[in-house]
């Protein structure tokens, strides 16, 4: 059985049809690429994935499980995490909180521990600040662990978004468009990461990118999203080549 | 040149705001002790304390999860008159006036909370100018209700009505709450003492909240309420527990406020309290509790102060001005220009945060 | 029951036009402005003073109360409101709690607290149609509300002055960029939204002749509960919204219970925002994912 499954997944805004007719399928341990131009539905898939919107026709099964209906943070907790292309972190909290935060339903302890600091509180933070710094090693942000998040430079914003989402373990990662603003070094750095992030934490990654080239490098499989609708989708060579997709992204 | 964020920055809030309370009370006992306390400050104490207590507690819905409430004084209206019900009613069971007051304001606390979630289920789904003015609303409400609710007790036990006093007292009955007339004859049970008590027990808590796995959680709904769902936090479930523990805690200033006068009335609870305690918040800083603090101290203080200046006929107007002052100050280039050259001098301090 | 009906009317058209006002400046300022209760207070005194001091006529006691809150409201947003501008909103609504504290204490001083009994504008007469009886103040106040509204639609939908308010409302940025002097676009809005102010509070005290320094403070309050009600930001949502809570607040009066009524009329606007998030006639936004 496919990690992921999307079928038929359609959404309408009032009379617009934003996204229509979607399948998709990722395995277990896939690094999969939902790649279009701007415009295209992307997010939009994404923000469905997540139960930000709710589609109007299809389904969505994680493992086997019923995804539609289901609000944001539930979907988070049976596995689905995301980072966003405009960037939301908790821009007044520290770079270690933001992670801890991550953690928030994983390593717990109740109400009344917190407003007293008794019984396991000390342990259970103890834990989640280590478990935290070691995720914030992987991208190189433990040295400015006590940053307030707001203040750390562009690209690293980007990278923490990552690891918050990486701290909920979830067996699938949503990237939308991690690297965008970053400089062609950034991105090829960033991009090694991201292989390496899928080796360590043993997770599913679907990214979204609109530059062909950039997902081409490390993806296993691409589909590709125009007008809502899919395109095509294949090996990054085969969709490469596919006349249909030159034409969408360079026009006629 | 705030970038970073001081290893110690929410230690050293709890050391400050403990060590203010705790000096601010040593000070005025040593002075009450010498006779060096007027009589008007002296009335002005327990005031104080539950203004403080109510700044610290509306700090924790406007600043730590940022979101507006203008209904703050309906909670502590709620607690005031739960108070005053427990304390007639435990008068001769508990005869220890500490420990009645110290019940009562656990039962205002748990009533305030009750009605926290009551009034948050429903509103907590708006956000900001109308969330502000339904809590509003949600004030004007409780007013309302208060202000026709009748309760009575003789030997059978209590008596409730509302709209309409729908039941007579036996011989010896007394009546506790009398409709828009309010409350008479409160036994004054509240002291300077009780209300340092209270103070510290709020900063307590309100700093460890802070300071932990919920607290985060509701800080990261304030930051940024679809990032706190997409990594699995309920922000209908953060916002709700924020604010019922900010209910709670202004029910306790209540009782401990309502039990300082002879009588007390529901119209003494309404939007205009609310604000007052808003205007303490935020001159105070968002988020910064010893702020608060001392803003809810000071600014009880000042006009009583500005009475003893002489300007008794102008004092709520130099108030007035004094604020508006404030707040432009607080925006302005004048200001920021200040900071940076302070900041240049001190590179590597913190700044608060300010509102 | 008729005649609640149209006392509910009258009331409900002071809150209309307060309403009105209170939208004007919400929709372009994006402020709850506090004090503009308290302009309704000054309007009243306004022309308290002028007619029962100086013996004008009604009329210009009118124009003199409109007069005075028009340069008062630009006064107060030049003043305290503008350069705030770029500010956090809650500083802004603390400035406008200050402001609000200023006039009422400015007013306790140049009045005192001691009430004012207001002569109404018209006489105490009253029109008979058969069993119902409708007051003269009751016919120029609702009078008076259906004309403001006809005008108000009129000036932002006809007018140059009105598109550019109603753009400075949608995007500041890109007003300006269109050539639009925001801040007097601004300016103009709280000019407009104060006479509006001096009017309501004309007619308010002709309806209820008690003036105090807070005399505007609820009504206030209430009237932007019934711009929030109706849709704030909307020209129609706030005529509808202050009528509809003016009937409401009558009839829970005369029925269910003088103390209740107000609680009533904050539940019920608590209970259409929460199935109308945006109130009866205002445009649902939403978060850009």
């Amino acid at each position: 059985m496919a990690l992921l499954e999307v079928r038929d997944l359609g959404i309408s805004f009032g009379g617009l049809r934003a996204v229509d007719e979607v399948n998709m399928k990722i395995e277990k341990g896939a690094l999969v690429g939902l790649i279009g131009p701007n415009g295209a539905g992307k997010t939009t898939v994404f923000n469905m994935l997540t139960g930000v919107y709710r589609p109007t026709d299809g389904g969505i099964r994680l493992d086997g499980e019923n995804v539609v209906g289901k609000k944001p943070f539930e979907i988070n907790k049976m596995g689905i995490a995301r980072t966003f292309q405009n960037i939301r972190l908790f821009g007044k909290l520290s770079v270690l909180d933001n992670v801890k935060l991550g953690f928030h339903n994983d390593v717990t302890y109740a109400l009344p521990e917190s407003l007293i600091h008794f019984g396991s509180y000390r342990k259970k933070e103890k834990l989640m600040t280590e478990k935290a710094m070691e995720i914030l090693k992987v991208f190189d942000l433990d040295g400015q662990w006590n940053y307030k998040a707001s203040n750390l430079p562009y690209g690293k914003q980007r990278k923490l978004e990552i690891a918050r989402a990486l701290a909920t373990e979830p067996k699938l990662l949503l990237l939308d468009e991690p690297a965008a603003g970053m400089n062609p070094n950034e991105t090829a750095e960033l991009m090694q990461t991201i292989e390496l992030v899928r080796k360590q934490f043993d997770v599913t990654i679907l990214l979204i990118e609109h530059d062909m080239k950039l997902v081409s490098g490390i993806c296993e499989y691409l589909y590709v999203l125009n007008f809502g609708r899919l395109l095509a989708e294949g090996t990054p060579s085969a969709v490469l080549s596919n006349p249909e997709v030159i034409t969408a992204y360079l026009g006629d | 040149m705030n970038k970073i964020k001081n290893l110690w920055a929410t230690r050293r809030d709890s050391v400050i705001a403990f060590g203010i309370v705790i000096a601010a009370y040593i000070v005025v006992q040593i002075m009450s002790m010498t006779g060096n306390i007027s009589y008007s400050l002296k009335g002005m104490l327990v005031p104080i304390c539950a203004y403080v207590v109510m700044a610290v507690s509306l700090n924790l819905t406007v600043g730590v999860l940022g979101e507006l409430s203008l209904g703050h004084a309906g909670f502590m209206s709620v607690g005031a008159f739960t108070g005053i019900v427990v304390t007639t009613v435990l008068t001769d069971a508990v005869p220890s006036d500490g420990l009645r007051l110290a019940i009562a304001m656990v039962v205002a606390a748990a009533a305030a909370a009750v009605v926290g979630v009551i009034v948050g289920v429903p509103v907590l789904r708006l956000s900001g100018d109308y969330l502000a003015i339904v809590t509003l609303a949600a004030c004007e409400i409780i007013k309302s209700i208060v202000n026709v609710l009748y309760i009575g007790m003789d030997s059978k036990g209590l008596h409730l009505s509302i709209v309409k006093q729908s039941f007579t007292l036996e011989e010896g009955g007394k009546m506790i709450i009398n409709g828009p007339i309010g409350v008479s004859g409160i036994n004054k049970i509240s002291t300077f003492t009780a209300g340092f008590v209270l103070i510290l027990i709020t900063l307590f808590v309100i700093l460890n909240l802070i300071n932990s796995r919920h607290g985060r959680a509701i800080m990261a709904v304030r930051d940024n309420k679809i990032a706190a769902d997409s990594i699995g936090i309920s922000t209908t479930r953060y916002k709700l527990l924020a604010f019922v523990i900010s209910a709670a805690f202004a029910g306790m200033a209540g009782t401990l406020y309502a039990m300082n006068y002879s009588t007390v009335t529901a119209a003494k609870f309404d939007f205009n309290l609310s604000i007052l305690v808003l205007v303490f918040v935020v001159l105070g800083g968002l988020g910064n509790i010893w702020g608060s603090v001392i803003a809810a101290a000071l600014l009880t203080v000042l006009p009583e102060l500005l009475r003893k200046l002489n300007f008794n006929d102008y004092r709520m107007l130099i108030y007035a001005i004094l604020l508006i002052a404030l707040m432009l100050f607080n925006n302005s280039k004048l200001k920021q220009m200040l900071l940076e050259r302070r900041g240049s001098k001190k590179a590597a301090k913190t700044e608060g945060e300010v509102a | 029951m008729l005649n609640y009906l149209i006392t509910g009317i009258s009331l409900g058209s002071i809150y209309a036009i307060i309403a009105l006002g209170y939208t004007m400046v919400y929709g372009i300022a994006k402020m709850l402005n506090f004090a503009h209760g308290d302009v309704i207070m000054v309007g009243g005194y306004m022309c308290f003073c002028a007619t029962t001091y100086m013996g004008w006529h009604p009329l210009l006691g009118v124009l003199l109360a409109m007069a005075v809150c028009t340069v008062l409201g630009i006064v107060i947003e030049r003043l305290a409101y503008k350069p705030l501008r770029s500010a956090p909103s809650l500083a802004v609504l603390i400035t406008a709690i200050g402001v609000s504290y200023f006039l009422q204490n400015a007013a306790l001083l140049i009045w005192t607290s001691n009430p004012k009994s207001f002569s109404p504008i018209v006489g105490r007469g009253a029109v008979q149609f058969g069993d119902l009886q409708i007051t003269h103040v009751t016919l120029v106040t609702i009078a008076a509300c259906v004309v403001i509204m006809a005008a108000l639609t009129l000036f932002t939908g006809k007018t140059k002055l009105g598109t550019a308010m109603r753009a400075v409302s949608e995007d500041k940025g890109a007003a300006q960029l269109m050539g639009i002097n925001v801040n007097t676009t601004i300016s103009m809005a709280f000019a407009i939204g104060s006479a509006l102010a001096a009017i309501a509070g004309v007619l308010l005290c002709s309806a209820y002749p008690m003036l105090v320094p807070t005399t505007g403070s609820m009504p206030g309050i209430k009237a932007f509960t019934a711009a929030v009600f109706g849709g704030i930001g909307s020209i129609p949502g706030a005529m509808l919204g202050g009528i509809l809570l003016g009937i409401i607040e009558t009839f829970c009066r005369a029925y269910i219970s003088m103390e209740l009524s107000d609680g009533i009329v904050f539940g019920v606007l608590i209970l259409v925002l929460l199935v109308k998030p945006a109130g009866l006639l205002g445009k649902q936004t939403r978060e850009k994912v």
